[in-house]
């Protein structure tokens, strides 16, 4: 009795870890195999309610993303939407995971787009945007590139981020932004005031990757950086340019003093309050997103300000203009009820003017398609327009999508945090490590 | 006298299938809930899983784990919790006990005063810490500056950073100081007296009488107390986060461990890779050994603590 009790219990253990294995399978519709509307004709598709999940959560973010659906509800009447706010990558994945995934999914990071491709989380949107004839080319090469893995287009741009320099014209003193990391570090020092002790009380630039935005991906296109080989493995340790930009930046970090740049850094308001550095007129120069506008308009109206591209490597005067742009991924999740009432929406929210254009004007995002940054309902002043340039730069770039970016992404800023501190003594060996780590992880997951 | 006829094997056979019948709520529950998983564990991390496809790659996931350093790092992170700050609640919250057991008035009010920490959320709780401690603008730096000292950067500092946790974690201990004060005041008073007559001083009557006394309690509270040191997540992440200035950033990929992953435990290890990176077999690896160290460590301390039982 014992044995057999034995054997049921190990075939109950091995089913249920087999069928474990299985986990979003889930039969479903997949794109394509619903009706569509053939061009104009939308009454086609059958009546239908599709759920949309986005991350938005704030009132006014919120209100904005119901306006641009309300474009796709008079133009698809017979399909209801329901919004869902505040949903983070996470909850997409295990969703999709347990067979409750939503219609449509955005996501406000194209940290996981690499990893949605490959697995298929989201599903493969090229047969339908090839069988409606949308027209890619509309969008910059960057949009593209972050939006698709391995041939896989399983996502589209909604809306980007695009980031430059921020000054404050009373701190500048009648300075002209800087074009180069040069002129960048001179006006840094110039600008920078410190009290009797040497402790820093207005600083003009602030080097460090801990500081808010500037992270190594937002830094990176300052000297055209690459982060990666063509067959994936990490080129961060070969490419001159990392080395060029970290000897630049522990210069001027030097110059400030490592504790007292840090000691000043930590006292700072929240980056997403209305205490932000910024804001206050602690911090002359800074790297930071399109959205900043918004926040200035809304936290410090009377502040007076400008904007500009981020300086680059001397001798890549050729970049200037340019910067990093990544922003926020819509798709159809694999086990969508109506994958095509699904793609319709999608399509909708990436590509009609009138709903880019809501969006950008609401969030101040930037718009991702050339008509609604032409577009003459696109709210835009000097300081907007500069990240409009910005992400449609031919040089402007972006994080290569990577199964691994979150990792890779933290290898170097970890390595960068000692180098910062002067940790390190041999930058080319530190680099080294940090590509052995990148690449260990990437034959982890499958090369 | 007759010896007693064994029982035919159909009784037998009836009187196992009842027991077993008793017996199968929990013997369900155990397979479900351990057995299954556990069995999944071992089985994931034979394979490349991205919590959609699954490759086997043999003893690819556990080579691994001999070259990731951060793996490494986080172990020693963890085992750092459990040498210094286990022992430092304990002692801390056995303290704070003896000390209310001691007081003549207002026991009432200092140990409803030590156990209120405890019923702070632990979110909220770590969030004020880092605030008190923050280096530039936080009261505890700017009152040691009354007296001359230059205070850390508590939060910030790798080598201060495990240690203010653990003074964080010394603020929360009063479920385990509320216990201790039960076991100290279930300690006969005569066996006070005897060792008094016989000549015994505090430290004596301390380590002869209540030590032994209350070692169950003791075993309990080091044994949920480890348990808890390996599973340490939440603290070690919000002040991490909210020390590092990235508070509230929405949709971004936050990574444990700041400043310069002194403050990376292994359970967050864990997550990360298997639930930020899919590398899901990779983070069953790392569960296996976190099991493993937890079965470890508790059967260390049941053997420990069996000796001091026996002196009892």
């Amino acid at each position: 009795m014992n044995r057999r009790f034995l054997t049921l219990a190990t075939a109950a253990v091995a089913a249920a870890a087999l069928t474990a294995c299985t986990a979003g399978d889930r039969s479903a519709p997949a794109l394509g195999s619903q009706p569509k509307p053939s061009g104009s004709a939308a009454a086609a598709l059958p009546a239908a309610t599709i759920e949309l999940w986005h991350g938005f959560s704030a009132d006014s973010e919120v209100k904005a993303f119901e306006d641009a659906v309300a474009g796709f509800r008079k133009k698809f009447p017979q399909i209801t939407v329901k919004l869902t706010k505040g949903v983070q990558d996470d909850q997409i994945t295990q969703a999709v995971r347990g067979g409750t995934a939503p219609d449509v999914a955005a996501s406000f990071t194209t940290d996981n787009v690499a990893q949605w491709c490959r697995s298929g989380v989201f599903q493969d949107l090229t047969p339908v945007i090839a069988q409606d004839g949308v027209d890619l080319s509309v969008l910059p090469a960057a949009a593209r590139s972050y939006t698709e893995f391995e041939g896989r287009r399983c996502t589209l741009p909604m809306l980007a981020d695009a980031y430059g320099l921020y000054y404050n014209k009373a701190l500048m003193k009648g300075e002209q932004p800087p074009k180069t990391l040069s002129e960048l570090t001179a006006l840094a020092k110039k600008l920078t005031v410190r009290d009797a002790d040497g402790n820093i009380e207005v600083a003009g630039f602030i080097p460090s990757v801990q500081y808010y935005e500037n992270s190594p991906s937002h830094l990176g296109p300052m000297v055209g950086a690459r982060w990666y080989n063509e067959d994936g493995t990490s080129a961060i340790g070969s490419d001159p340019a990392w080395k060029k930009l970290l000897t630049w930046q522990k210069e001027l970090i030097d110059w400030y003093g490592y504790d007292k740049l840090d000691r000043f850094r930590k006292g700072l308001g929240d980056e997403w309050g209305a205490e932000h550095p910024f804001h206050e007129g602690k911090v002359a120069m800074a790297v930071d997103g399109e959205w900043r506008n918004a926040m200035i308009t809304g936290d410090a109206p009377d502040l007076d300000y400008g904007t500009a591209p981020v300086p680059v490597a001397d001798d890549r005067p050729e970049l200037y203009g340019s910067g990093f742009t990544a922003g926020t991924v819509i798709g159809v999740p694999k086990g969508a009820g109506h994958p095509q009432h699904a793609w319709e929406l999608v399509k909708h929210l990436t590509t009609d003017t009138g709903s880019l254009v809501t969006l950008s004007n609401a969030l101040r995002n930037v718009p991702t398609t050339r008509a609604a940054m032409d577009s003459p309902d696109l709210k835009k002043d000097a300081n907007f327009q500069t990240f409009l340039d910005i992400f449609n730069h031919p040089k402007t770039s972006t994080l290569p999508p990577n199964v691994n970016s979150v990792f890779n992404q933290e290898a170097l800023t970890t390595f960068l945090v000692e180098w910062e501190k002067g940790s390190v003594k041999d930058l080319d060996a530190g680099l080294a490590g940090v590509d052995k780590r990148i690449n260990d992880k990437h034959t982890l997951s499958g090369g | 006298m007759r010896p007693t006829p064994a029982a035919p094997p159909a009784r037998r056979r009836r009187e196992g299938l009842r027991a077993l019948l008793w017996l199968s709520p929990w013997l369900i529950g155990f397979a479900v809930f351990f057995v299954y998983p556990l069995a999944a564990t071992v089985y994931f991390s034979f394979h490349r899983y991205d919590l959609f496809t699954l490759e086997f790659v043999g003893l690819d996931n556990y080579r691994y784990l001999l070259t990731d350093d951060r793996a490494l790092t986080s172990i020693g992170n963890t085992l750092w919790l459990v040498v210094f700050m286990v022992p430092a609640q304990l002692l801390f919250a056995l303290g704070v006990a003896w000390l209310v057991t001691r007081l003549k008035a207002g026991a009432g009010f200092f140990r409803t005063v030590f156990y209120l920490p405890s019923l702070i959320p632990t979110v909220a709780g770590t969030v004020a810490f880092v605030f008190l401690l923050n280096p530039a603008t936080g009261p505890m730096n700017q009152f040691l500056e009354l007296f001359g000292i230059a205070g850390p950067d508590w939060f910030g500092d790798k080598d201060w950073a495990k240690p203010s946790l653990t003074l964080l974690g010394m603020w929360g201990t009063g479920n385990t100081m509320v216990i201790f004060l039960a076991a100290l005041l279930d300690v006969p008073k005569h066996l006070y007296e005897a060792a008094a007559l016989d000549g015994a001083g505090a430290w004596r009557r301390f380590r002869s009488v209540t030590l032994p006394t209350i070692s169950p309690v003791l075993l309990f509270s080091a044994v949920t107390g480890v348990i808890y040191a390996l599973q340490y997540f939440t603290q070690a992440m919000i002040a991490a986060r909210v020390a590092s200035g990235s508070t509230d950033s929405p949709g971004s990929s936050f990574t444990p461990g700041y400043p310069e992953m002194s403050t990376l435990t292994l359970p967050q290890w864990l997550f990360q890779m298997g639930f930020r990176d899919f590398s899901m077999g990779y983070a069953c690896v790392l569960a296996l050994l976190l099991f493993a160290a937890s079965m470890l460590l508790t059967l260390v301390l049941l053997r420990r603590f069996r000796g001091l039982e026996e002196v009892s």
